[in-house]
Parts: structure tokens; sequence; C-alpha cells
């Protein structure tokens, strides 16, 4: 390879195997190569990790309600629901505000409060999660216990949602947190989803005598539908693998309980919890194996939210999520 | 006919304005928890919290020199590994044709983008932490690396892609071996988005927690390698928050403020250089 890279210049490549351009061509390949290769690499070693308790446990693991590694017993059912119910709860909260928000800035407001709102409600993204788990330890939580809480309980004290102890720490202050960090995200992709909407659907509305806001329901979001829901599935995913501030306010206690007061505990929390002190071999695959199910499903619901934001049109998430 | 008019005016300007609500709603706990991490981090900062190292368990005190340094550490690290790697196969999709490899490679950046945090750590844990049976800064930075390359990955691509093709044939005409023209006109053309999207996901790197906890772990002092257990601010944040001691809460919020401000830098200063430039 002593070939000077000018060579390439006249496309000859005089007596020369590889020219500038063939060797340019295979480094950008081989670091595609390694997106790809990375990803599978993760699939795979995590799925060699879980393997002890795949072949102890089967699908039993997903069903046991106990966890306990003291004697080897392993059920991740307590952390399952919590994960599902945490999110379900965060995405109650977030998806109607997050849509407000979307409509907001792409159909109603001025073009300088778009740019300025715009940018503050992705600076919601930008604060670490560690932070935002501070802020639920110190902030939050306290204001839960002392104000939002009892409030709750003595207007909707009959619903089992609303009953128990209040703790501040618990399944409320997980979906809270949770529906603020993943509120950026729907927020965004809904955006860009409505700003894809052609504008001559807008404009044969208003010219039908439509006000702002039956064209915004009849003309626009029945197009956007489908990336509207992919929006949510994307938030969803963020709030199903999203692990330190909810950590650091779920309560951390494996109990299956109908009460949102109560505390629960999440799949990734158990991991960042458990692993460093993992007891054994059988213990550290179980926490491999929550892992694993946590990436498969946060996958299959990436999937499924990108082949519906690409139902609407080109949209640009690349870059941005 | 003239009351339904009015009803129909009443219910644009109820929706309109339970938008508008929405949005300042959106806008609360931004505003609640820079106040929080502003005023009692303030409370906390001193000389000695960018200087000193950790007194013993229970003596007040002290300070994150090492936490500040360990984070600069790892994430350079991870800069290193995950700039170059993801810049290059951004060219790659870029300039290839829409190849099934090039619609493969694409599609894995953006399953990856949504691989959790956390998953990314197990996996780094398992590939490195175990085979060196050390916890080091190079584990730590290689996840983070892997957070960063779908994101660095796609934005290259999709400015790359914004830059006229003209510009490239002009380059061409002009004998310029065609990677030069890509590197020299093209990179360089969409230089500033680039660096846009690479800060973006430089800022995101940088406050990750969940996957240092079990690659580049904590340590109480300067770490002498990057093959050992080091500090980083966000792991010291949390386990500084979850302590019963006082003091150290008010470190966390310290080591919050600065950490928030690094982010946030990173974050305007990323906006800035694209400024009325982009869509």
């Amino acid at each position: 390879m002593t070939v000077p890279a000018r060579s390439g210049s006249l496309g000859l490549g005089y007596g020369s195997k590889l020219s500038g351009d063939a060797v340019f061509s295979r480094i950008t390949r081989f670091f595609a190569l390694v997106v790809i290769v990375g990803l599978g690499a993760m699939a795979l070693e995590m799925a060699a990790a879980s393997a002890p308790t795949l072949r102890a446990f089967g699908f039993d693991f997903v069903l046991g309600r106990v966890w306990d590694p003291l004697h080897r017993v392993f059920g991740a059912l307590p952390f399952i629901y919590g994960t599902l119910v945490s999110s379900l709860l965060a995405l109650v909260i977030a998806v109607p505000v997050s849509f407000g928000v979307a409509i907001y800035l792409s159909e109603l407001a001025a073009s300088w409060q778009r740019d300025l709102l715009g940018f503050l409600v992705e600076l919601l993204a930008a604060v670490p999660s560690v932070v935002y788990g501070l802020w639920g330890v110190f902030a939050l939580a306290p204001w839960l216990r002392t104000s939002v809480e009892p409030a709750l309980a003595k207007s909707f004290g009959f619903l089992p949602l609303f009953q128990g102890t209040t703790h501040g720490f618990g399944m409320l202050a997980g979906g809270v947190v949770l529906s603020i960090m993943i509120l950026p995200t729907i927020s965004s992709v809904s955006r860009e989803v409505l700003r894809s909407v052609p504008s001559s659907l807008r404009e044969g509305a208003l010219a039908l005598g439509a006000t702002r806001s039956e064209m915004v329901r009849l003309a626009v979001l029945p197009y956007a539908r489908s990336g509207l829901l992919g929006a949510v599935l994307l938030g969803l995913g963020r709030a199903l693998g999203e692990t330190m501030a909810i950590t650091m306010v779920i309560g951390n206690r494996p109990d299956i309980s109908a009460s949102l007061f109560a505390p629960s505990y999440t799949m990734a929390s158990v991991i960042a919890n458990e692993f460093t002190e993992a007891t054994g071999e059988l213990h550290l695959a179980a926490l491999a194996e929550i892992g694993l199910l946590l990436f498969v499903l946060t996958i299959a619901l990436n999937i499924a939210a990108r082949l519906l934001v690409g139902r609407v049109g080109r949209v640009a998430l690349g870059g941005r999520l | 006919m003239k009351d339904r008019f009015f009803v129909r005016l009443f219910v644009d300007r109820a929706l309109r304005a339970a938008c508008l609500l929405a949005t300042v709603l959106a806008l609360v706990p931004l505003a609640s928890v820079l106040w929080f991490v502003i005023v009692r981090g303030a409370h906390g900062l001193s000389l000695t919290f960018f200087t000193g190292l950790p007194k013993p368990v229970g003596e007040p005190g002290g300070g994150m020199a090492h936490a500040i340094v360990g984070s600069l550490e790892i994430v350079g690290l991870a800069c290193a590994m995950g700039i170059p790697a993801g810049v290059l196969a951004g060219i790659h999709l870029s300039d290839s044709e829409d190849t099934r490899f090039a619609r493969f490679v694409r599609f894995s950046a953006d399953v990856m983008a949504g691989v959790p945090s956390i998953a990314v750590g197990l996996f780094v844990y398992v590939l490195v932490v175990r085979r060196m049976q050390s916890f080091s800064a190079l584990a730590g930075a290689m996840a983070l690396a892997v957070l960063m390359l779908p994101t660095i990955t796609r934005a290259t691509e999709e400015l790359l892609r914004l830059v006229p093709e003209s510009l490239r044939e002009a380059a061409l005409g002009l004998g310029v071996p065609k990677w030069r023209a890509t590197v020299r006109v093209m990179l360089r053309t969409a230089a500033p988005g680039i660096a846009t999207g690479i800060m973006l996901a430089v800022a995101r790197a940088m406050g990750e927690s969940a996957p240092l906890l079990f690659t580049s772990f904590n340590n109480r002092g300067f770490a002498s390698s990057p093959a050992e257990p080091t500090a980083s601010l966000p792991v010291n944040i949390y386990t500084y928050a979850v302590s019963p001691y006082a003091d150290w809460h008010e470190q966390a919020w310290a080591a919050a403020l600065v950490l928030v401000t690094l982010v946030l830098c990173l974050n305007i200063a990323a906006r800035w250089l694209v400024r009325g430039r982009l869509p």
C-alpha cells in the first residue's frame, strides 16, 4: 500500500490494488458494520449471561412472585409489575400534556414562542436522570407526602388506588418523575409528526371556515394519528428503561400492591441496586435475564414506534433520539 | 345560528388555552429542578469542593475533585471511541446508495438508540469487566461510547444529506479524489451541524449514571490509571443522595449544580453553533 493518495484522482490507480477511495470506503464500511455487530453482540452476550436462570426457571421466572437471593429463588413478576404500572402511570400523566405542547408549538404559537418554548421543553430532556432523582428525593417526595397524597386520599380514598399510608416514596412518585422525563420525548416527536402533515390540509380546513382548533381536530390529527401513537410508544420505551431517577424515588420494595402510595420496584432498579453485590452466579444470571427482558421489550416497542411514525411521512428522528 | 358560532368560538378559545396551559405546565418541573439545584447547590459549593477529596465516612467536609476529574476522563475516553466510529459510520450511510446493508445499519442504529442505558451497562460488564476482572474507566467509557454511537451516526448521516450534491460534483470535477471530496468538502460544510449532534450526544453521556454503576464503579480517591475503578459525578450524586448524612446531601446538590451547568452549557453551545441554520 505505497500508493500516493493522488492516484485515485485520475481513477486509474496505476499498478495499485487499493486506491485512496477504496481504503476510505472500506474504513467507513467497517465502522458501519460495528453498529450492527454491537447490537448483535449485546443480544448474544446478555442471552449467554442469563442462560443459567433460563435453564433453571424457564418461563416461571416471569411469573414467580418471590425474589429471594439468599434461598436462590428468583421470580421477576414484582419487578415487571412495577415497571409496567409506573410506565403506564407516566403515560397517563405525560401524554395529554405532551400532545398539548406539540399542538401548541406546531399549530398555534407565534414563531418566537415556538423557538423559545421548544428549546425550553427540550432542556427538560437534557437534565440528567440522577438530578431528577435527587430532586425527587428532596423536593417531590416530601411534597407528595405532605400535600398531594393526603388530598388524593381524602377525595378519592374509596378507590384502592389511593389507600394506605402515605410515604411520599412509592409508585406515584416514580410515575410522576417518569412522566417528566418522557414528556420531552413524546412532545418533540409529536411535534415533528405534526410538522410533516401537509399544509394543504390545514388550508383546506380553514378555507371551509373551520376555527384553528377545528382545523387541528378535523384535518391535522386524523392524518397524524399513527405517528402520534408512535411518539407515545417511543415515550413508553424510554419510561420502561429509565433507571436512576425512578430507583431513587420508588421505594424499592418488591411488593405487588394496588395502591399508588405503596413502594414498588422496577426491573431497571433491581439491576442497578443488586448487580454489584450479587451473591453467586445464579443471582447474576437472574439480573442479566431481567436486563435481557428489558432489552427485548424496548427494542420491540422501538421498532413498532418507528414503523408507525414512518407511516406519516418522512419525519426526521434520527439525530434526535 | 349565531349562538352556534359563539359556541364554536368559545370552544376554540378554550382548546387553545388548554394547549398553552399544557406548555406552561410542562415547564414547571424544569423551573423547579433548576431552582432547587441552583439554590441548594450554591449552598454546598466551595473551593474545597473542587480541590478536595472525600473525608472518611461520617466526617464533614471534603470535596469531589476525584469525581470531576473522573467524569471528564471517562467522557473523554468515550469521545475518543464513539466520535470517530459514529462519524465514519454516518459517512458510509450517506455515501452509499440505499443498499440493503445501509438500510440494516440505519435500522440497527435506530434500534440501538432505544436500548435502555442500564442494559448497555450490563452488556459492557459481561463483555469487559468480567473478562478484565476489574471495574475500570475504560469499561465506563465504552458503555458511554455505545450510547453515543447511534446518535452520532444518524446525525452525521442526516446532516451530510443536507449538503448539496453539486458541491461534491464541483470537487470531483476539479480532479479531487472522491474520499477527499467527502472529507474536505462535504464533511467540512456539514461540520457545524455534526458538531451540534456530537455535543448533544456528549452532554447526554456526561449525565448518564446507570451504565457507569457497574462499569467504572466508584472510587474514594483519584484512579491512578484508566484500568482502575474511577469515580464520576453522576454516580457520586447517587451514592451521596441515598446516604444518611446531611453533609453528603449538601455535596450531592453541589455536584448536581456542577453537572447541570456542564450539561446545559454543552446543550446551549450546541444549539448556538447552528443558530438559524437548521429548520
